[in-house]
């Protein structure tokens, strides 16, 4: 009979293995649920995970990584502030929603000026402020009324949806778009675009912003006395207040953080690689980025690592789509996979595996 | 704009059939949080019933089968949840998330082949001509079967919860399991049956709206209705008749707005498509601001994990 | 005779520690039986064992001549054995009625059950009313509950874990009453305590335990209360030593403080007012849930007040936060010490600096120097005696005693003006209780002030200098300790609680 034994002290050298095992064993089964659509498993886990960067395509693909990699980030870096302090904003997908809408309206409404040095930096902070904006709503219910942040930020994605659609179909609306829905193409605009700075890399400036905030978390975290206090609080709340900390001021910042962060990949996605406010907009980068942050340990570097790894899954399930004929929804199955595995593994951070007799009734 | 056009006894018939999917994933998440476990996983669950029961009716062409197949499909789905956070000890909350992404990912992979199919309906029951009856007949005599099952499951719950000793131990499990471990109850026996519970309902009010509702398959067609069922149980005080009423008090604003579009209301069709959530919200918000009532009625081990130590 | 329960030989280990090793004894029909232990005896894991919630690596139980291997607290039920938890098996939210029936194996229908429930606790003089939310009781009323669970299957056997604990000292003579008519009746009852006048006054036999083995036996009546010490501690104790000093002027003082609990079963306190002088250790008795915690929140500023209801050196503090009072020298320190006076999984340095940041000069900037925080630590750790491989270790890797000097120096390290401590020894070994509270009174000697509130009243009359008592949220007058007779202090705790109640 296996059993659990606490452990004295959370493991070290667990807390930075069990991604690297969770990574495996969700190769592992992937390969078995590939297997089981009909294609060749080490076939498809090569096309996913080595082709896109060695493969033939690989100077197409390369580009895609930090393009898909820059918003994964920047929001899981913004969610794992908050879930370090056991605050549990589930609602990205809307605030990088409305952090698009506010900066491409900024865009539309000095269209056609040529003013980039104004407009671009101004949008940037449209951008952010909206994310903040819908952050606020969950926080600010959550320290005056009690409210549930993560069922209010949750729901809130479906509103922020609707006024995307809202938005594609009406008031920001190409004008010479010929009654197609969706909004001008911010990259074709001199003064929004957010396009590459360097050919063929695909970094934009939304990747930058996305290293800029790894930095900043990372001080924040191990240096900053904020950063301590978050850490504080989601340890154990009780002692958080015992030192100090005011939970309603820790709620807002680590919501609005996170709300202006996700708000900030969203500008930067309509302004660069997506280029127009439209219906389909949004692709769940606000979801996947929850993952992200756990499979990076909620730490600033392990979240760049585990948010390249997981823009690698997405460019590869394109290439296993194309290639294999593979449903794109596999790899949404697979990435849910892998979280599971880092949940499961999880355990061996805090408790020790026993195989004995002595079995617990 | 035609007001005419909107017939209120139709309307409370609708209103019953659209509540049924978020009153049986709101029953069962009311069980699995009374014994003390949070399983976000609510819509997750619930689109994989919906995906199940829909292959299952298509194949078998029986949709009773598609009914109960759509509830093991999620039963098994919430299993994980189970061994992840009862065997694994992780964190509830990020599990439950795993769950719901995983279960989008999962149902739009096995319902791809399916998405134009059509399945056969299903009889309502007519219980021997009282449908004819003008007004309530509509209302209470001519439903389908699930609907009267989604009532009889809360009425089961709230007897089973007030009145059994199964009730009142999943109650002392949810509210000390240490104490209740130490008096040599299964803490996480009974939870792993409440999760089973929960994920079953959620499968059922899945497969209701995938083979009633719609009825098609679309991926990620349940639309937040698990977010919405996991708010209706803390609107609820986690008490089972008050589920019945967050049920109907949201099945009434969709089909409400969905009348109000059709009718050509003039509010933009995005707003009314919203409504639902933001009355959600705002239910939310009323229910705990009150924060002692609120903590007072919560499961005391709502969410903290249970490892039974020396 | 044959005793009715035998124990040969227990053994059972945990990684890096032998709870319990070869124990033996065995308890008569109808005798009262001693387990003597400090805290970490190993005392508990005994008590699980007999009752199937722990099994044994070795040894063998035997129950009314018949070989005893329960494999869970139901087969130690339906053999007639019963348990009073220390910490109570209860459950806040449901009622009396109902936390009885769960501690049952068979329970009769609820309006059965509730007339037995009724019936029994008279007949033993612990009335109890079976429609009440436990939530709401007394903790010597909660106590009850127990005790009644357990009188309702007619147990053979009924282990007590630290009964009195959580009573006052005239709810402890009604349940020694209860006790002796039990045992008149045939009850063997296990009693586990390392209060020794209870033990002298209650048991027929002692069974000491040390470090997980039996170190000896005694008929407790013809032995002394220093000689019962010194077998459980295994050597003689320092006393803590008062430096003679006079109180100073007021430190700190409550004016009419009225403040709802923040939890739901919580305390309110009711007009609560005191005067605390420097140089003096003012203690707080009380039995627990009678607002102790919440008075500690209102000191340590985690509850905010109306500012005038809190002076500190005649300056309003009530509505500032706990670290604007350690700016000005009001430090505290809570009972619970994994999970608020400490966060378990962080290591030594880091829990120095959760209280320790502004008076230590840890932070610069915003930011913290974390060389300086592994600096206060080691100091801690030196100081007091910490034994802990260092500072880098997670604090829930501690011992509860070593954890609590360490939580406890922390504070004294900071040199307050005032220092508030909930519970300072609290399941601490004795060696360890010595030592912090020495170092409580040496804070007095230099002109600090020193509130503790604590449920130890042995601990309280050996170092405070006055002495209140809290009860239901109400605090009575602070009297000189040295007047004061056991009596009096039981009243001032409030007498045997809700006696009336089930009655009306």
């Amino acid at each position: 009979m296996v059993r659990l034994e606490k452990r004295a002290a959370p493991s070290r050298v667990w807390a930075y293995l069990t991604p690297v095992v969770a990574v495996l064993l969700t190769m592992v089964a992937g390969g078995l649920m590939f297997a089981a659509l009909g294609a060749d498993p080490l076939v498809s886990i090569r096309t996913i995970f080595w082709d896109p960067l060695f493969g033939e395509f690989a100077f197409y693909y390369r580009g895609q990584l930090l393009v898909k990699a820059g918003p994964l980030i920047l929001i899981a870096i913004g969610l794992a502030l908050g879930f370090k302090a056991g605050i549990w904003n589930i609602g990205a997908e809307g605030q990088y929603i409305m952090g698009a809408i506010f900066g491409a309206a900024v865009a539309l409404a000095f269209y056609p000026l040529a003013a980039r040095w104004l407009i671009f930096p101004l949008m940037v902070i449209a951008g952010a402020f909206g994310g903040f904006l819908w952050a606020m709503i969950p926080g600010i219910l959550r320290t005056r009324f009690n409210t549930n942040e993560i069922l209010v930020s949750l729901l809130l994605v479906y509103v922020a949806e609707q006024i995307l659609a809202w938005m594609a179909l009406g008031p920001l609306r190409n004008p010479d778009g010929a009654g197609f829905p969706g909004s001008r193409n911010l990259r074709q605009y001199e003064s929004s675009a957010n396009s590459e700075l360097i050919a063929g890399w695909g970094l934009h400036w939304g990747v930058v912003a996305a290293l800029i905030a790894v930095i900043f978390a990372y001080v924040l975290l191990s240096k900053h006395l904020m950063g301590f206090h978050i850490r504080l609080t989601g340890e154990s709340p009780r002692a958080a207040r015992f030192a100090g900390v005011n939970p309603n001021r820790l709620i807002l910042f680590c919501l609005g953080m996170s709300g202006a962060l996700a708000g900030l990949a969203g500008l930067f996605e309509v302004a660069g690689p997506s280029g127009q406010i439209s219906i389909d907009f949004n692709v769940g980068y606000g979801f996947t980025a929850i993952i992200v942050a756990f499979l990076g340990r909620l730490h600033p570097i392990g979240i760049l690592l585990a948010g390249l790894l997981m823009a690698l899954t997405y460019i590869g399930g394109e290439a296993a789509q194309a290639s294999l004929g593979l449903p794109a929804a596999a790899i949404q199955a697979f990435q849910g996979m892998l979280l599971f595995f880092l949940l499961a593994l999880d355990v061996l951070t805090n408790f020790r595996l026993r195989i004995g007799r002595e079995a617990r009734v | 704009m035609d007001f005419g056009s909107i017939n209120p006894v139709l309307l409370i018939a609708a209103l019953l059939v659209a509540s049924t999917p978020i009153l049986l994933a709101a029953i069962g998440e009311l069980v699995v949080e009374r014994s003390g476990v949070l399983n976000l996983g609510v819509e997750g669950m619930m689109i994989v019933g919906a995906v199940t029961g829909f292959i299952v009716t298509v194949e078998t062409q029986v949709p009773a089968v598609g009914f109960v197949a759509g509830a093991l499909g999620a039963m098994v789905l919430s299993l994980i949840f189970g061994v992840l956070t009862q065997v694994f000890l992780s964190n509830q909350v990020a599990t439950g998330l795993g769950l719901t992404l995983f279960g989008l990912g999962v149902s739009a992979l096995m319902g791809q082949q399916y998405a134009q199919m059509r399945t056969p309906v299903s009889p309502r029951w007519e219980f021997f001509g009282l449908n004819e009856t003008p007004v309530l007949g509509p209302i209470l005599f001519n439903q389908h079967p699930v609907v009267y099952l989604s009532l009889f499951l809360v009425a089961a719950v709230w007897w089973f919860l007030r009145s059994t000793r199964r009730g009142m131990i999943l109650r002392a499990v949810g509210e000390n399991h240490d104490a209740a471990h130490a008096l040599g109850y299964s803490v996480i026996g009974t939870r792993f049956a409440a999760i089973a519970f929960g994920g079953a309902c959620a499968g059922l009010g899945g497969a209701f709206l995938s083979l009633v509702i719609v009825p098609q398959w679309t991926d990620g067609m349940t639309a937040g209705r698990g977010w919405i069922a996991l708010a209706i149980v803390v609107f609820a005080s986690w008490k089972a008749w008050r589920v019945l009423l967050g049920a109907y008090l949201f099945g009434g604003v969709s089909v409400l707005q969905l009348n109000l579009q059709a009718a050509g209301f003039a509010i933009p069709v995005e707003l009314l498509s919203m409504s639902p959530y933001l009355i959600t919200i705002l239910v939310l918000v009323i229910i705990s601001s009150d924060r002692r009532r609120a903590s007072a009625n919560a499961p005391a081990s709502l969410g903290r994990p249970f490892h039974a130590s020396g | 005779m044959t005793p009715l329960f035998q124990i040969e030989g227990l053994t059972k280990a945990y990684p890096g520690v032998v709870a319990n090793d070869d124990v033996s004894f065995s308890i008569g029909k109808g005798e009262v039986h001693a387990l003597l232990g400090e805290n970490g005896a190993g005392k508990s894991t005994l008590v699980k064992m007999i009752y199937g919630l722990v099994r044994p690596d070795s040894g063998t139980m035997r129950f009314e001549d018949a070989s005893y291997t329960p494999a869970s607290p139901h087969e130690a039920r339906q053999a007639g054995i019963a348990m009073v938890f220390q910490h109570f098996s209860l459950f806040d939210a449901l009622d009396v009625a109902e936390n009885v029936a769960l501690g049952m194996e068979d329970p009769p229908p609820k309006k059965t059950l509730a007339a037995r429930i009724r019936e029994v606790s008279e007949a033993y003089g612990l009335p109890l009313n079976p429609a009440r939310l436990v939530g709401d009781l007394s903790a010597g009323e909660r106590q009850r509950v127990e005790i009644v669970r357990c009188l309702l299957q007619d147990p053979k056997l009924l282990i007590m874990d630290e009964p009195t604990s959580v009573l006052t000292p005239q709810e402890v003579k009604i349940l020694f009453e209860t006790l002796r008519k039990l045992q008149s009746e045939g009850t063997s009852i296990l009693y586990i305590s390392h209060k020794l006048e209870e033990i002298r006054s209650l048991c027929d036999h002692a069974t000491i335990l040390r470090l997980g083995k039996v170190v000896g036996e005694a008929k407790p009546r013809d032995v002394s209360a220093r000689d019962l010490a010194a077998m459980m501690v295994g050597a003689e104790l320092k006393v803590p030593q008062a430096q003679p000093h006079e109180s100073g002027a007021v430190a700190l003082a409550l004016k009419h403080l009225s403040v709802a609990s923040a939890s739901a079963f919580g305390t309110p306190l009711r007009d609560v007012s005191l005067e605390l002088r420097k140089g003096e250790v003012l203690g707080i008795g009380g039995v627990a849930g009678n607002g102790q915690d919440e008075l500690l929140a209102v000191l340590s500023g985690e509850q905010r007040t109306t500012p005038a209801a809190v002076e500190l050196d005649g300056t309003p503090i009530g509505a500032l936060g706990p670290v604007e009072r350690r700016a000005m020298g009001l430090l505290a320190a809570p009972e619970e010490r994994l999970g608020h006076a400490a966060a378990p999984d962080m290591s030594l340095y880091e829990n120095a600096a959760l209280s320790g940041w502004l008076r230590k000069g840890m932070v610069r900037g915003k930011l913290i120097d974390w060389k300086k925080a592994r600096g206060f630590a080691s100091e801690i750790i030196n100081v007091f005696d910490v034994r802990t491989p260092g500072t880098g270790t997670a604090a829930r890797a501690l011992s509860g005693g070593n954890l609590q000097k360490f939580v406890i120096g922390r504070e004294i390290l900071q040199d307050p003006d005032v220092l508030v401590v909930n519970q300072p020894t609290w399941g601490v070994d004795a060696a360890a209780a010595s030592a912090i509270r020495q170092a409580l009174l040496d804070l007095t000697a230099k002109g600090a002030a020193v509130l503790v509130i604590s449920q130890d009243l042995d601990e309280l009359m050996e170092i405070s200098t006055r002495f209140a008592a809290l009860n239901e949220g109400r605090l009575s007058a602070p009297q000189p300790t040295r007047d004061l007779t056991i009596e009096a202090i039981g009243l001032m705790m409030g007498g045997a609680h809700g006696m009336e109640t089930a009655h009306g």
